[in-house]
């Protein structure tokens, strides 16, 4: 079950935990990938770790022409993008009265904008293959808000409707589009937490416990999957049951 | 002139399935040809690459029946 043997997968975001789980779940499943990230050691060591079929397509997203850019150096590495994860993303947090444009809109840039550009890049490839995979990594906070984080969640209820959106025009093409909502997840980000603040999260939360970036990469390969084709415009939330939407 | 209707005109049949006769300069992509917006798009991506050009949006919008298109395409050729 899920096969991505001949099919190649531009992962944004590939230097986080996320994103690197998601890499390695595409490539286990036998895809090419393409690491995307800014800091390019991690993603060279990602890169040697999974062997073969790895490309490292170091990029700036908050840099438009290297956004812009990235389709092209990913179709040049990999022979064709099949797959794009929209995985990349910024947190600059703040109360809203206190939140400046530039916090505003670097988040919006980063986790947005790049991924309006990224997808429209690899659309003319997914259209004439008549096969495309779009999996926009969104968060629970773009469906239920979040103080302090009102760029952040802007972004990423953003991700969702520009994924619906575009799922409705390009369905007929056999290219699906598709957000996953993660909760929290146990990254490099989440264990800076006291024990005791983690056991303030983990009480609101029915599964007890924070995710693992892999149960994000299961859900993102599964959307990216032959078996997921009749699955478009959807958010698959993957939260615990934090938020049951 | 000729020679380009007739690439066009073969990009057009190939990619809507319809008959070589209905490809006429009046001929509205949308309204006779049976096309969807989507399949517009297509179409001026398929030109570019028969041709080796770049069609900017805004004229891929003015863009609407058979002879538009051979007429850009003529015009902006080589």
């Amino acid at each position: 079950m899920f096969d991505l043997t001949g099919k190649s997968a531009l992962v944004t975001g590939a230097s986080g935990g996320i994103g690197a789980a998601i890499a390695r779940s595409l490539h286990g499943a036998g895809a090419t990938v393409g690491l995307s990230g800014t800091r390019v050691d991690p993603l060279q060591a990602l890169a040697d770790e999974l062997g073969e079929r790895a490309h490292v397509l170091p990029c700036n997203l908050g840099d438009a022409d290297a956004v812009t850019a990235l389709p092209k150096q990913a179709t040049e590495a990999m022979g064709a993008v099949d797959i794009l994860v929209n995985n990349a993303g910024i947190t600059r947090d703040n109360l809203f009265m206190r939140m400046s444009d530039d916090e505003w809109q670097s988040v919006l840039d980063v986790n947005l904008t790049s991924a309006f550009r990224l997808s429209k890049g690899v659309m003319r490839g997914m259209m004439k293959a008549r096969w495309g995979r779009i999996v926009n990594i969104s968060s629970i906070v773009g469906a239920t808000g979040n103080p302090g984080q009102a760029n952040y969640a802007a972004s990423k209820a953003g991700m969702v409707g520009m994924a619906k959106s575009l799922a409705y025009e390009v369905a007929s093409r056999g290219i699906t589009v598709n957000a996953v909502a993660p909760g929290f997840i146990a990254t490099a980000m989440t264990d800076k937490l006291t024990d005791d603040q983690k056991d303030k999260i983990n009480v609101q939360i029915p599964a007890g416990r924070m995710g693992t970036p892999e149960e994000i990469a299961a859900a993102t390969l599964y959307l990216a999957s032959p078996e997921a084709a009749y699955v478009t415009g959807t958010v698959l939330h993957v939260n615990g049951g934090m938020a049951m939407l | 002139m000729s020679d380009i209707e007739d690439r066009v005109r073969k990009k057009v049949v190939e990619h809507l399935g319809v008959d070589e006769d209905k490809v006429v300069p009046n001929a509205s992509f949308i309204d006779d040809l049976g096309a969807d917006s989507l399949d517009t798009v297509e179409l001026v991506m398929a030109f570019e690459e028969e041709f080796g050009i770049e069609i900017p949006d805004d004229a891929a919008e003015s863009i609407q029946t058979f002879g538009d298109a051979v007429k850009f395409i003529s015009e902006n050729n080589g």
